[in-house]
């Protein structure tokens, strides 16, 4: 079996042992959820080695698109009459999310310790979810991408709606129906493409060869259903009122995953599918998607400007910072900027998966997460103080950290992008406001919180961070320092494919 | 050495890890060690400083490739050339000396070891920044810079002054930053590189459109205009005095608000190219410089007064700079971008004194306000020469410092009547205003006595760093005298330029200072004239100096409430409108599905049922018909023939009514079989069974 399926069969297997546990041995279930998702996020790493210095520049040279896959497993046989296959295959756009999901399902596994109901479930749910994120990276059939892209929202319904805040099953049910109906246009365009090509087939590769000579209004109708689709999940500025919810309301690790990995994939498939796959359709709606990610980026930061709920103000920052992949989508002609969506999804899965866990553990001590309550924490957390700065710093786009390097190659890119539409400079000039806003949010929280006067008698008693908490939030700072510092090896990790898919995107 | 130069700025970095990870336990040795490595990078500053003397200028460059985004290239590089020497030795300078200040100044405060990480951190920042090679590196540093300042004007962050002056310095500069950006997205789209040499031989070649570079130079120089605190962005760094007072004259006085003057500077070979961007850049300076002059007049906070005059000072170099733009873009020949750098140079040594005697003052009173001061020379016998010194130099008394620099300030405003005048208003109201700060607080009868009996020199660690730097305040500026072996005009420039000597400007300005410093010591020594009168006299004046020309009011009003009143209104927006949709479609839906189950329980399943409901209804009636009663049957046998004739008479078509009749009639049974409790056992049954 090769590594792929792997990646997606071994938390199955883990989901099933951790089912058949015994129901009041709390540590069992943790450890082996632990075990679990350790083991694919091992597996990743390798992967993005053997991809970084083996297997990179297979996709410059390669003729055809399914060569560029520098991993293939298949195309096995699975549904003959309907010509469904099983066919993974990871390529420089797969791998540095592949390896992004290992490393937040273990650190949010790790970071889920402190669940103290219903162990076994929340555990086996969590692992049913971390096969369907890495199925969804790798699946290179509509059918396996469909199936992987839904199983998701099972375990994530139960996750929210179980063990989430006072408003769970509005937020779960939210979430769950507003994703479900983007999936169902998906669905629609599956078939409508489905059904417009002979022989019939489900494989994303071919369709993307295909897809310039599709009509052109049938390309639209695809790309806009495409969209609908995976705008929610980014989500996109009309399309984001289910993420604060579904955020504040999730537990702390089921929040990691749902802004680090779950937003990705939104951005993932734009990039994966519909973009290389209907290049008319793309040029004939760039402008209005760098305007949705002009608006998002503003409106994002504006609200969170106003929000009292620190979660709640991550939340919509989120929307404010998925605004600058859509810009940068948007420019799909500019090697930078597409370079820099890359950057910005990696870059925002490591910071904002930190100030999810950062606030988790503040709220864990707490029991609150109204900002005003607070007030000079730094006085008693300095350590925690100092690591929420630093989150606070990289998110804003401080340079030396991941932040920055993503925001600027958007803004070179898209900036640069005026042969996409003569607009394009104009509204990365507005855009670039979201920087001073999202200083500006920033810092009034990081204010609030942790500057100021320290009330001994009412936040005496709080503690600093324990080793575990440690354990999961270091891990995202090395990277961030180290992608902000010095971003060529991610750079090189992710160019070849890139470029090779925006000969797709320019045809 | 030069070679080494990037070692400059690693030595303070290595000192911050250093202090975080491993020393901040102990003050003494972190303290000690991050002061080795700043003194160490003053040395190789000094030595790197004579062998640019000694290569003659050439620049010297080196840099490696970082990462590529397609054609664009991103490097980390320094470079080495006379500007860049000067600027080292600057930082470094005050920056030992700070270091050593704060020794005695930050002396039993609780984060005094994280006071110098901080420290060294900044001037890591600080150094890379200056030896950058190109606009991307300049301005990662720049933020950078920007971050160090942020967390130093904080430091005391339980003080809601402090914490809310770093915001607000970190966001107003953020706000210029956003020029910045805009102007190297520029830079990097047409030049292709952000390379200095590239991209100003990139101009050269003319690859940017004349409007376009205009754009692209403004837009620059907003970055500058946040740095270095220019209207109408200077609001943050009088604010910025909550820091302590070490910093506020490293950072917010020497060295960080000086980098938006490097950048212009630096990026003069952008301006150039375009009069127009010149000449924003110079009424800027200008604008700035008077605004700061004359709130500085009436403040009575001693670093707010400092903090004015370094607003000041640095529009002056600005207009030094931007009205050599202006110069050279027409071909004539300037001194001002000698007169920006030189003055650069000797104000850090100046104004760093100024504040660092500032906190001596305050370490020996405890407090700022210069109305509790006075006499205080009799009790600090170094601090007061030295801050008089200082004041001197600033007021452009010879041989002072502050003299040469100033000279060549408006020495370069010649051609340009309104700056010239401009220029010395601004002159006469520094001299008057330090020299009233000056006698307020160290000369005449202490108004505290309290505070005046408790008042003490300060430590050694203290006023040694002063003395040093009064000698540089005294001679820094000797480097240009004309004639000399041209340290000065061959530092500040890449083409030759020969110092002139002007002695008519000179006199002028001269005797400007000093006129100002006398009308001083009438007013406020001899009393020779009552300041408050004045005061009186011009009072909505005086109100409006005194409330800085209302520009945080202004501010407030017309930026920070409105946008904090649209993040709340879109919040709303948010869950109102954007999200009413969503919720709004879920409850069409919800309505449809309730409209849908109401048609399916009552028209689907209640004809179903309704037709069950009749047939048993019907058949309860008509169980009466074989009940075995024969009264029944008769009774029902003449109702039927009663029915029928009645019917015969009246009705033709009468099979219809019968069946009617009938099935009325069963089911009228029916209910009357219900209502007496006698319901039909066999749907009884069927309902329990269910």
């Amino acid at each position: 079996m090769g590594i792929l399926s792997s990646l997606i069969l071994i938390p199955l297997v883990g989901m099933v042992v951790v089912m058949m546990l015994p129901k009041d041995n709390k540590w069992a279930a943790r450890w082996t959820a632990t075990v679990f998702s350790a083991v694919p996020m091992v597996q990743t790493i390798w992967l993005t080695w053997d991809y970084f210095f083996t297997k990179r520049d297979m996709s410059g040279l390669a003729s055809s698109l399914a060569d560029t896959m520098a991993y293939v497993e298949g195309p096995f046989e699975w549904i003959p009459s309907l010509n469904i296959q099983f066919y993974v295959g990871a390529d420089g756009l797969s791998v540095p999310l592949l390896a992004l999901t290992g490393l937040l399902s273990l650190i949010s596994i790790l970071a889920s310790f402190g669940i103290k109901e219903r162990v076994k479930e929340y555990f086996a749910f969590f692992l049913l979810l971390e096969a369907g994120m890495m199925g969804v990276f790798v699946a290179l059939d509509f059918f396996l991408f469909y199936v992987f892209w839904e199983i998701m929202l099972v375990p994530m319904y139960f996750l929210i709606g179980v063990w989430g805040g006072p408003r769970k099953e509005y937020a779960a049910i939210k979430f769950f129906l507003y994703t479900l109906f983007g999936s169902i246009f998906m669905l629609v365009a599956i078939l409508l493409l489905y059904f417009n090509t002979e022989p019939h087939t489900l494989n994303i590769l071919t369709h993307i060869e295909n897809g310039s000579s599709l009509p052109y209004v049938l390309q639209m109708v695809c790309f806009i259903f495409f969209f609908i689709a995976f705008a929610i999940k980014v989500p996109v500025w009309p399309f984001h009122t289910w993420l604060p919810d579904a955020h504040v309301e999730a537990p702390t690790a089921v929040s990691v995953i749902l802004a680090g990995v779950l937003l990705k994939m939104g951005t993932y498939a734009m990039l994966r599918i519909s973009w290389p796959m209907f290049p008319d359709a793309l040029q004939s709606l760039a402008l209005w998607i760098a305007v949705l990610g002009g608006i998002g980026i503003i409106y994002g930061a504006l609200v969170s400007l106003a929000q009292k709920d620190l979660k709640k103000l991550v939340a919509y920052s989120s929307v404010s910072h998925m605004g600058y992949c859509m810009l940068a989508l948007a420019a799909y002609n500019s090697a930078q900027a597409i370079s820099g969506v890359m950057f910005q999804m990696v870059s925002h899965g490591l910071l904002t998966g930190g100030l999810f866990l950062l606030v988790g553990v503040l709220y864990d001590r707490a029991h609150t997460r109204e900002i005003a309550v607070f007030g000079g924490l730094g006085v008693k957390l300095p350590i925690y103080t100092s690591i929420m700065v630093f989150f606070s710093m990289a998110s804003l786009g401080l340079p030396g950290m991941s932040g920055f390097i993503s925001e600027f190659m958007v803004f070179v890119g898209a900036f640069g992008a005026s042969s996409v539409h003569p607009y394009m400079p104009y509204i990365t000039g507005i855009s670039v406001l979201g920087v001073v806003l999202g200083a500006a949010y920033l810092l009034r929280m990081v204010q609030r919180v942790f500057l100021g006067p320290f009330d001994m008698s009412k936040w005496g008693g709080l503690t600093e961070m324990n080793i575990r908490e440690y354990v999961t939030v270091v891990p995202l700072m090395v990277l961030t320092l180290w992608i902000g510092m010095y971003p060529k090896p991610l750079n090189n990790l992710v160019s070849a494919t890139l470029e090779n898919l925006m000969e797709y995107m320019a045809r | 050495m030069t070679e080494f130069a990037f070692l400059i700025p690693l030595l303070p970095l290595f000192a911050f890890a250093m202090i975080v990870f491993f020393l901040r336990w102990n003050e003494k040795v972190a303290s000690g060690f991050s002061i080795a490595m700043i003194l160490t990078s003053w040395v190789m500053s000094v030595w790197i400083l004579f062998e640019t003397i000694a290569r003659d200028g050439a620049p010297y460059e080196i840099f490696f490739h970082l990462t590529s985004f397609a054609a664009l290239n991103f490097e980390v590089g320094i470079l080495v050339d006379p500007l860049t020497a000067i600027m080292l030795i600057v930082v470094t300078t005050v920056g030992s000396c700070v270091q050593i200040y704060s020794l005695g100044y930050m002396h039993g405060d609780p984060r005094f070891s994280r006071f110098f990480s901080y420290l060294s951190l900044f001037l890591f920042s600080m150094l890379g920044l200056v030896l950058a090679n190109n606009f991307f590196m300049i301005f990662i540093f720049w933020e950078l810079v920007g971050l160090t300042s942020y967390l130093l004007i904080g430091f005391w962050f339980e003080k809601k002054s402090a914490a809310d002056a770093g915001k607000k310095a970190f966001i107003t500069t953020r706000i210029g930053d956003l020029g910045f950006i805009v102007g190297l997205l520029l830079i990097g789209t047409y030049c292709q590189t952000f390379n200095y040499q590239g991209v100003f031989q990139a101009l050269g070649d003319g690859v940017m459109p004349a409007g376009v570079l205009t754009m692209a130079a403004i837009f620059l120089f907003c970055g500058a205009v946040g740095k270095s605190a220019q209207f109408p962005l200077h609001v943050w760094l009088p604010d910025a005095m909550e820091g302590p007072t070490p910093v506020s004259a490293l950072i917010h006085a020497a060295t960080m608000v000086a980098a938006g003057v490097y950048l212009v500077a630096r990026s003069m070979n952008v301006f150039v190219h375009s009069a127009d961007a010149s000449l924003v850049v110079a009424i800027i300076g200008i604008t700035t410089s008077f605004i700061a002059a004359t709130i500085a007049l009436v403040q009575n906070d001693i670093k707010r007064v400092l903090a004015y005059s370094t607003v000041s000072q640095l529009g002056y170099m600005i207009m030094a700079l931007g009205l050599y733009g202006v110069d050279t873009a027409h071909g004539h020949h300037s001194p001002g971008f000698y007169a920006g750098t030189f003055h650069l140079m000797t104000h850090a040594f100046f104004k760093g004194l100024l504040f660092l005697g500032a906190g001596s003052v305050i370490h020996a009173v405890h407090t700022n306000d210069i109305q509790e001061m006075g006499g205080l020379w009799k009790k600090m016998k170094i601090t007061a020469p030295a801050f008089c010194i200082a004041s001197l130099s600033i007021a452009g008394i010879p041989p002072l410092a502050g003299f040469f620099s100033k000279d060549e300030i408006v020495a370069s405003t010649h051609g340009h009547p309104v700056f010239y005048v401009l220029t010395l208003a601004v002159a006469f109201m520094t001299a008057f205003y330090m020299w009233r700060l000056c006698f307020l607080t160290f000369f005449g009868k202490p108004r505290d006595e309290h505070r005046y009996e408790h008042a003490h020199e300060s430590p050694k660690s203290m006023s040694y760093p002063l003395a040093f730097l009064s000698l540089l305040a005294i001679g820094a500026g000797w480097v240009g005298i004309p004639g000399l072996p041209g340290i000065g005009e061959f530092a500040f420039h890449a083409e030759p330029y020969h110092t002139h000597v002007d002695v008519l400007g000179m006199l002028i300005a001269t005797t400007v200072g000093l006129s100002g410093i006398i009308l001083a010591y009438f007013v406020f020594y001899k009393k020779a004239i009552d300041a408050d009168k004045v005061a009186e006299r011009f009072r909505p004046i005086h109100t409006f100096l005194l409330n800085k020309w209302y520009f945080d009011e202004l501010y407030d009003l017309i930026l920070i409430r409105p946008i904090m009143a649209i993040g709340r209104f879109l919040w709303t927006f948010d869950a109102r409108v954007v999200d009413g949709i969503v919720n709004g479609a879920a409850w069409l839906t919800m309505l449809w599905s309730d409209a849908k189950m109401w048609f399916d329980k009552w028209i689907i399943d209640g004809a179903v049922n309704g037709a069950g409901w009749i047939v048993r209804k019907s058949a309860a009636g008509m169980r009466y018909m074989q009940a075995g009663q024969v009264q029944f049957y008769a009774l029902f046998v003449l109702l039927m023939i009663v029915i029928f004739g009645i019917a015969k008479i009246f009705v033709n078509n009468w099979w219809p009514l019968l069946v009617a009749l009938f099935a009325g009639g069963a089911l009228l049974l029916g209910f009357t079989a219900r209502r007496s409790g006698d319901d039909d056992s066999a749907a009884g049954a069927y309902e329990a069974e269910k």
